[in-house]
């Protein structure tokens, strides 16, 4: 699967880029399901040994085994594979705990994980632009329930339904870095009920 | 409105000479009250009058941040500088009465930083001792290496080595003591923001190892005043005031829109802030820019000037002033 | 000088409203008959005793209910008020300004004595008597900025200065115009600024930030910005859009004059001398229109600028649904007479 092409949107809508070797003494790369195929391009034009001090963190969600091989291929220093971003938290806190200034982050794969994954490191220290992203698979949404703050995951529809409190929210391109996630406000605030047909818009 | 509104007037209480070549100034409000706090790494615009001329050069704020009662700044002598480093050694005494700017930070402390960590050399010494003064009020966590010629010449260093001795790193020039710089940015902590102030060659090659290392271009600060250099005589027509005016040889062009009585903005006087940035209306000749502010394409471009260090060599140069 | 604050609510019945000195002083935001975006910065010093734009934070008849009305929004939902942890040393900052202006500008009303660290604060408005080391935040209640914040009508976002841009990293927001503070903490100038239709196009925010980036100590500036509100209400946030939004279908020809609001925010920005950042104080002024059209010219000249106004403003500022109804309200004080300029009362 390609690298995703969005429409043009707003400034606070995140742009993903595609990943690049960038020089550092370490190397930190996080990826879910198709996004192991950024990795996979990448690696095609990385300096000889850099695999040597790359850490990969893996989750394959329903691609299951279909990268795994290759990315093991690599000869990563480290390589971890796990069942889901939050059984990998722990691990990418404890990386980045013990970093040294100069490491290098690479994110692919959906925009939730990206996200999240950005978080953590901005967190430890590492300033969000220099952390290289590129957009794979899924376009699924992360969704914030402005009202209720609920985090409903994995949105498809807009209109959707807030998977905490229950109100119909339309799905905003304003998003936040701090949250790693897009804002979705009541659809009929001005006339409670009155909640159009949920439409298709993000695979 | 010109950004050298706000002005303080002081009083010299004490001029201290520090070594050789550095004395050390300190000014207190001629009214008696007391002065703005500000933070560390913050600079005031000294103004000189200096017979006919009226020079105004950026100094970097050493006293500490959170005393009021005065500012203090150092100045470097340049024997072969435009001369205010000389005005202010030969004619700045005890009782003169001076104006100095509000102080103004580009060289401000990333407060998000887990540990500030700070390369000096020579005079680029002073902003980091209001720094440290600052951080050490708070318990921050800073490291400083400062390279000096030698131990006379060491500014400050005494004082730095005895208030904070296992933070304070001292490297003389003359005993071959270099800062192992790639070593030093190698086992920094996630989160440490690496600050340089010194002459241009060091924070060419600290800019330069920390890119190489991987250092994102975020965590790294510098500051460099630009002296305004010298050159040519010229001339210059500024279009909305409908004058014509001569820049001197050892006069900047932004001094001599001054010196005509035309407000011009500016912070830093050192082509770093981008407040004098200036639109060309016409010229025929050649552009001397000496600025960090404007991009290569602008200055390719022959439609902006910087004019506190930029010169212009040519027939004629029609600005929008 | 004597002000007599009002006992009101922002809520529920609604009792605001302006007394005839308010309106006087309201800060109409049309200098002329039209409007559009525009980088309206000015310098913020003090003029025309007895305006808003006299003293360097305005306190007026609404200061007690409407510290009343933040403590209650913030009862319900204290993510209105928020801070970073690098933004504290900014918080004092913000404390030490406020109290020295209000100290200075408003002696009856507020006192503050220093001595070194030791400092003693009275508000008597809000009778708080409050003594505390300047710089400890274990001496105070509250963190310096909500502190401060509890007690100066307006909200207020505190922004960090670096890479060439402003962060919005400290706020306290609880009378805002449909903008979430949670969610847009930590967003550059451009980030928060994004759901604003066609001012990026228009460059407004590239000189707007270039020209807050060069806001020096001692010299703060302001600008006016103004919406549309039905209702009195200083809570128009997004987290209780579904509470207000509903509003909004209240409105009649018979009620317009009562329920239909202008909204004014005084905009200011200050330099904060210890932290390098910028605050941005953003004050909150209601009009009834039955109100506002006590002057002539104000009637007039908002009625050709709201049916003048391009569909995406009316839409953005929320009220493009009601317009046809307030157009036709303000049309019967308006007989096309010429209005004089700037935007004082005749």
């Amino acid at each position: 699967m390609p690298k995703t092409a969005f429409e043009p949107s707003i400034k606070s809508r995140p742009i993903y880029g595609t990943l690049e070797p960038r020089p550092g003494k370490s190397h930190l790369m996080i990826a879910d399901a198709e996004g192991a195929e950024a990795i996979l391009d990448l690696a095609k034009s990385t300096p000889k040994g850099m695999f040597d001090h790359t850490h990969i963190i893996y989750i394959p969600k329903k691609t299951g085994e279909t990268f795994t091989g290759r990315l093991r291929e690599l000869n990563p220093a480290q390589c971890y594979v796990g069942p889901s971003y939050e059984a990998a938290l722990p691990r990418l806190r404890r990386v980045l705990n013990d970093a040294h200034m100069g490491l290098q982050v690479y994110l692919s794969g959906s925009e939730g994980l990206m996200g999240q994954a950005m978080l953590e490191a901005t967190n430890a220290g590492i300033p969000h632009s220099a952390i290289q992203t590129e957009h794979r698979g899924s376009t699924a949404r992360r969704m914030q329930c402005v009202h209720c703050k609920g985090i409903t995951e994995d949105v498809t529809t807009d209109p959707f339904q807030c998977a905490h409190c229950g109100l119909h929210l339309f799905v905003r391109d304003h998003y936040s870095r701090r949250i790693a996630a897009f804002q979705g406000v009541r659809v009929d605030a001005e006339e409670p009920g009155n909640v159009p047909e949920p439409v298709e818009r993000f695979k | 409105m010109s950004a050298g509104t706000d002005k303080i007037a002081v009083t010299v209480t004490n001029v201290v000479p520090v070594n050789e070549l550095v004395t050390r100034f300190r000014f207190a409000r001629t009214d008696g009250g007391l002065m703005p706090t500000f933070s560390g790494g913050a600079h005031t615009v000294v103004e000189m009058k200096d017979g006919a001329t009226m020079r105004l050069n950026p100094y970097s704020l050493m006293s500490d941040p959170a005393d009021r009662t005065a500012y203090t700044i150092s100045v470097r002598r340049d024997d072969q500088g435009r001369g205010g480093s000389l005005f202010m050694h030969r004619n700045v005494k005890p009782g003169l009465e001076m104006v100095i700017s509000n102080p103004v930070n580009l060289f401000p402390l990333d407060l998000r930083a887990k540990k500030h960590l700070m390369i000096a050399g020579g005079i680029g010494i002073t902003p980091f001792i209001a720094q440290i003064k600052q951080l050490a009020a708070s318990n921050g966590n800073f490291e400083l290496h400062y390279s000096v010629r030698t131990a006379s010449l060491a500014s400050y260093a005494d004082e730095l080595s005895t208030a904070h001795p296992t933070r304070v790193h001292i490297y003389h020039d003359d005993k071959k003591q270099v800062i192992d710089l790639e070593n030093l940015l190698d086992g920094q902590p996630l989160g440490t923001h690496l600050y340089v102030c010194g002459p241009k060659g060091m924070i060419k090659w600290v800019r330069g190892t920390a890119e190489g290392l991987g250092w994102p271009r975020e965590a790294v600060h510098d500051e460099e005043f630009l002296a305004p250099p010298s050159g040519k005589p010229f001339e210059v027509k500024l279009a909305v005031s409908n004058k014509v005016i001569q820049v001197g040889e050892h006069q900047s062009l932004l001094e001599a829109i001054e010196a005509a009585g035309v407000d011009a903005p500016y912070l830093c006087r050192g082509g770093a802030c981008g407040q004098c940035e200036t639109d060309v209306i016409g010229y025929d000749g050649k552009f001397l820019h000496n600025d960090h502010w404007l991009t290569e394409e602008q200055h390719a471009s022959g439609k902006k000037i910087m004019p506190c260090v930029s010169r212009f060599e040519g027939k004629t140069l029609v600005l929008d002033r | 000088m004597t002000i007599n604050f009002r006992d009101e609510t922002f809520r529920d019945d609604f009792t605001f409203r302006n007394s005839p000195e308010a309106i006087k002083r309201f800060p109409f935001p049309f200098h002329e008959d039209s409007y559009m975006y525009s980088v309206n910065m000015e310098p913020h010093k003090s003029y025309r005793p007895g305006s808003v734009y006299e003293r360097t934070f305005d306190v007026d008849e609404h200061y007690v209910s409407e510290m009343k009305d933040r403590a209650k929004v913030l009862a319900e939902d204290p993510l209105r008020c928020q801070s970073l942890p690098h933004m504290t040393l900014a918080g004092w900052d913000l404390l030490e300004l406020i109290m020295v202006s209000k100290a200075e500008e408003y002696p009856d009303l507020f006192e503050l004595h220093r001595d070194g660290n030791k400092w003693h604060w009275i508000n008597k408005p809000l009778g708080i008597d409050q003594k505390f080391v300047f710089l400890d935040e274990a001496t105070l209640p509250y963190g310096p900025m909500e502190y401060i914040t509890r007690q100066t009508q307006g909200d207020f976002a505190v922004l960090d200065q670096r890479d060439d841009n402003l962060w919005m990293d400290a706020g306290m927001v609880t009378t805002q115009a449909d903008w979430s503070l949670d969610f847009d903490i930590g967003m550059n100038f451009f980030e928060w600024h994004a759901p604003v239709p066609k001012a990026h196009e228009m460059g407004i925010f590239v000189r707007a930030l270039k020209f807050l980036l060069n806001v020096r100590q001692g010299a703060p500036a302001r600008r006016l910005n103004w919406t549309m509100t039905v209702n009195p209400l200083l809570d128009t946030s997004p987290e209780n859009y579904h509470k207000w939004g509903v509003m909004k279908q209240d409105l009649t020809m018979e009620n317009m004059g009562e329920k239909m609001h202008l909204r004014v925010e005084l905009q200011t920005f200050f330099r904060l001398p210890r932290s390098n950042a910028l605050v941005f104080p953003i004050r909150c002024y209601l009009i009834k229109l039955g109100e506002l059209v006590t002057e002539p010219k104000w009637g007039r000249r908002l009625h050709r600028v709201l049916r003048d106004l391009p569909e995406e403003l009316a839409t953005y500022k929320g009220f493009i649904s009601n317009r046809p109804k307030i157009v036709e309200w303000l049309s019967k004080y308006d007989d096309g007479k010429p209005t004089s300029p700037g935007i004082w009362p005749d």
